[in-house]
């Protein structure tokens, strides 16, 4: 008896779509995002996380329209990350039902922005989302580094490094993506993600490469997440978030079931 | 016009942020002889039939903007004599006394602190644990509280809290949980009832005490 493992689905929105994800260039349609969201409440979600990838701030206003409507209805917490700049922005999604806001790239342009943000709203709905590639080569201690522009450009910043300072902060979480993974199938970067995981002490959600619900397991076995995050497995329907979690389960992993 | 007067649920709002959620999960359970209202205003907070007082955020400003506020009055009169109910950083704010911030008190409702968990909290096993304690943990109920109705006897409820609440009355507590040590979740006292987990977040179980909340009596 205690905490449990969380699965998180995440929606990347585009146009007020789900997409399958930022790194396919085939973008496929996986449908309305309100629909989407109730679909994993009902199956057990135990939260869901909402990407706004949409290029244009014009669209915005779409988006909070779209978190009013998912948090009239779903009654568990939602995260929503994509765009997020300012104390503005971060209000204009707490306001519309947000219960936690994700900071990618303004992080890295403007750490303060972090300290700022948990400092006014509380680290509790701080969400750092780290973009994280494997830098060293065969043979070398292994080293990741933060990359912007969906894993185009280096940083030359330590992934481990920027969690902990992150945490340092003010972040209440941190959402780490491996930019290697992300889009493969090929599981999670257990490196990265337990090194992170054993170097800060607030929760890390895995994040980028599920292709399998073996891969979940692996993700808070082996690479000692607290949660783990997945898109396109849950999309089109290979597998419900309640089949994860009896997988989870049955591997040993506390769950809500 | 009705002639026939709804009943309110007043949700205190002092500035702490976001009572959407709140709110929301209400109307979701809200029969329509039932009117949810989020107010600062002492007068409504007087006139409701039933007052939710959240919480979010940290205790210092929580009872700083209560007290700038004008709200103590209020909540106190409201805790003597209607259904009340308290969530997350609001249990906090009706003990004696939190730790965080560096030692804040509070309204003294209930006896007894709020403690941090601390950065180097482990399992029983010496497991790390994480700080905040967020996800979704079971409760154990430790009274029968009309609260607890239609509620599994330990069904889980999403928290996000890295400090937590020792009782001073053992006799008060009505859940416990269980993360590194069994600590208290819920506390009850006539018409009073807090606890520390967010029943907005916690889908179906969460939704149900806030529908028992809606048709409290106030009786234990």
């Amino acid at each position: 008896m205690g905490l449990a493992k969380r699965i998180i689905p995440c929606l990347d929105v585009d146009n007020g779509r789900v997409v399958k994800g930022v790194q396919f260039v085939d973008i496929r349609d996986a449908g309305d995002p309100v629909e989407v969201a109730k679909r994993y409440n009902e199956q057990g979600a135990d939260e869901i996380t909402f990407l706004d990838i949409t290029a244009s701030s014009d669209d915005r206003e779409t988006t909070v329209h779209m978190v009013e409507a998912i948090a009239a209805e779903v009654f568990i917490p939602l995260t929503v990350g994509g765009g997020i700049r300012t104390c503005d922005d971060i209000r204009r999604m707490l306001n519309a039902g947000a219960d936690k806001v994700g900071i990618n790239t303004a992080a890295v342009f403007n750490p303060e922005f972090v300290r700022e943000a948990a400092e006014r709203f509380g680290s509790q709905c701080i969400v750092v989302a780290i973009d994280a590639k494997k830098v060293s080569a065969e043979g070398e201690p292994d080293k990741w580094e933060i990359f912007t522009h969906g894993g185009r450009k280096p940083t030359g910043l330590d992934a481990v490094e920027w969690a902990k300072k992150m945490v340092d902060l003010g972040a209440g979480e941190i959402l780490l993506t491996s930019m290697d993974r992300d889009g493969t199938k090929n599981g999670f970067d257990l490196g990265v993600t337990r090194a992170i995981s054993e170097a800060v002490h607030v929760p890390v959600i895995a994040s980028g490469g599920v292709g399998n619900l073996q891969h979940l397991v692996d993700g808070v076995i082996e690479g000692k997440a607290d949660a783990v995050l997945a898109a396109s497995i849950f999309h089109f329907g290979e597998h419900s978030i309640q089949e994860a979690k009896e997988t989870m389960q049955a591997a040993g992993i506390e769950m809500r079931l | 016009m009705s002639t026939e007067k709804k009943a309110t649920v007043a949700v205190i709002d002092y500035g702490m942020g976001n009572l959407h959620s709140v709110a929301k999960a209400l109307e979701h359970v809200a029969d329509a002889n039932t009117q949810i209202v989020v107010t600062s205003d002492p007068a409504v907070i007087d006139a409701a039939d039933r007052v939710l007082l959240p919480g979010v955020g940290a205790i210092r400003d929580c009872i700083a903007e209560m007290k700038k506020q004008g709200l103590v009055p209020a909540i106190q009169k409201a805790m003597a004599e209607k259904p009340f109910l308290a969530i997350c950083v609001g249990i906090q704010s009706l003990m004696a006394h939190s730790e965080e911030n560096g030692g804040v008190d509070c309204l003294n409702h209930f006896e007894g602190n709020a403690l941090f968990f601390g950065n180097d909290h482990k399992e029983v096993d010496g497991t790390k644990l994480k700080v905040p304690h967020m996800g979704w943990n079971q409760v154990k109920h430790t009274m029968d509280h009309p609260l607890w109705e239609g509620i599994e006897d330990g069904a889980r409820f999403y928290f996000v809290h890295s400090y937590y609440v020792v009782a001073g009355n053992k006799d008060e507590v009505a859940g416990t949980c269980h993360y590194g040590h069994d600590f208290c979740v819920a506390l009850a006292r006539d018409n009073v009832f807090a606890v520390q987990f967010h029943p907005e977040k916690s889908h179906k179980d969460g939704l149900q005490l806030y529908k028992n909340f809606i048709h409290w009596d106030g009786k234990p």
